[in-house]
């Protein structure tokens, strides 16, 4: 129950914003992630944006993960 | 989808996996806490892609299994209170209480509404002045900061007439009175990712010195599980327990300050009933007095029967850790996803339908 979807913003007004979840357009509530703005990744979960996406943060865990399967491959 | 696939990749999970075959000599036993973590690796074969030091169980992170058997009574008993709507969270009608579910209610009369977000609910009872709107508040921290959004906002609005039952649990409470009662030793804790986006790290970090367990933050895709499993391995090899962060992206240290702060303004912890686990102290959310008026249990005269299980019902074990489904007499035959005997059935959360599901095994 605690599931939570990557959305991008697409447009703000007040605390409600439109979001994009794979394709689909909802209305969702920014109350709890404030700070968001429109080009944002936000984790949706019942229809509140809980988290705003630290897109940096994916890109460098991708990365240190593709090392260390080759590390474990060339060992392997 | 930016953000899943990536974390879902085939070459990247079969890395991950060789590494912890590399790195993994002791036996240890891992437990994931989240029901969502629990789907995600009956789903995609986790457990038997895992070398054979390490076994995996199935913890109590499934709010709608967890609820116990007194607060559906009491829920039924609102819906039957005229005037009444139940508002709820999709799985929590079709969970037997002790004579009936909420479906049945709903089917004798009883005014019973699925929906989708404490939004839903609010806007039901904007679109219904004359009757009360009861939202069933069930969930962990990462629904409470919503639910606490929607009292401020009924305030806030003058709305009158929308009430909450106030169900919501705590995790970390939960896990410790786990790792108290010694029932199983475990060796590593996956940790809640969308718990942790709302509590932040610390509360794990504190669990993590208190019992010398190693604890990892995880996110939901295969391959953040495959990682979070790594990095406890490599914990376990070395002796350490402390908590980390396999979720980066999803989870800061400090958690989400906002949610947390509209949190601490309508609740305050309280003692919260268990499934399978009993009454744990401060495990639980109740609203505070400021809000008081907005509570369910204050607003109506409930009264409720003797709460009964089935007795051939071994969710509570199962929550706990000490069985897993394939030990239950009804699991499969007289209990199904069609027709649920337990709520670890009827939520697609729970260890007996991932079991159902997925064909899960005695490791």
């Amino acid at each position: 129950m605690c599931l939570a979807i990557p959305a991008i913003i697409k447009s703000i007004d007040g605390m409600e914003a439109e979001a994009e979840i794979g394709g689909i357009r909802r209305h969702i509530s920014i109350q709890l992630t404030p700070e968001a703005r429109v080009g944002d990744y936000v984790l949706v979960h019942t229809g509140y944006s809980i988290s705003i996406v630290e897109q940096k943060d994916a890109e460098e865990t991708l990365e240190m993960l593709r090392e260390m399967a080759s590390l474990a491959e060339e060992s392997g | 989808m930016k953000y899943i696939s990536e974390f879902r990749s085939r070459d990247l999970a079969m890395g991950i996996i060789a590494n912890i075959k590399r790195l993994s000599d002791k036996s240890a036993r891992l437990m994931e806490f989240c029901g969502g973590h629990t789907v995600t690796i009956f789903k995609h074969g986790i457990r038997q892609a895992l070398p054979d030091t390490l076994e995996m169980v199935s913890g109590p992170g499934c709010p709608v299994c967890v609820t116990s058997n007194t607060d559906i009574d009491k829920a039924i008993a609102l819906s039957k209170i005229p005037g009444v709507i139940i508002t709820t969270f999709g799985d929590m009608i079709r969970v037997p209480g002790s004579n009936m579910s909420l479906q049945e209610a709903k089917a004798d009369g009883s005014d019973v509404r699925t929906v989708y977000s404490t939004v839903d609910a609010i806007n039901i009872a904007k679109e219904n002045k004359e009757r009360s709107v009861v939202f069933l508040g069930i969930g962990f921290e990462t629904t409470a900061p919503t639910i606490a959004a929607s009292i401020v906002q009924a305030e806030q609005q003058g709305l009158n007439n929308y009430f909450v039952l106030a169900l919501n649990k705590l995790s970390p409470p939960a896990i410790r009175a786990i790792l108290d009662s010694g029932d199983v030793r475990l060796h590593g804790l996956i940790c809640p990712g969308h718990v942790s986006t709302i509590i932040g790290s610390a509360p794990w970090g504190a669990i993590a010195r208190d019992y010398h367990i190693p604890c990892v933050i995880s996110g939901f895709e295969p391959v953040d599980i495959l990682q979070c499993i790594s990095m406890l391995v490599e914990q376990i090899e070395k002796g350490e327990a402390r908590v980390e962060i396999a979720y980066s992206r999803g989870v800061r240290q400090e958690g989400n300050p906002a949610a947390l702060n509209i949190m601490e303004k309508v609740f305050q912890p309280a003692a919260a009933k268990w499934r399978g686990i009993g009454e744990i102290d401060a495990s639980g959310l109740k609203l505070n007095k400021n809000y008081q008026k907005f509570d369910a249990e204050l607003a109506f005269d409930i009264t409720i029967e003797d709460s009964r299980e089935n007795p051939g019902c071994i969710c509570g074990e199962i929550l706990r850790g000490t069985r897993i489904p394939l030990d239950c007499s009804l699991f499969g035959s007289s209990c199904t996803p069609e027709h649920p005997v337990g709520p670890c059935m009827v939520s697609s959360e729970g260890s007996c339908s991932a079991f159902y599901f997925y064909g899960g095994s005695h490791d």
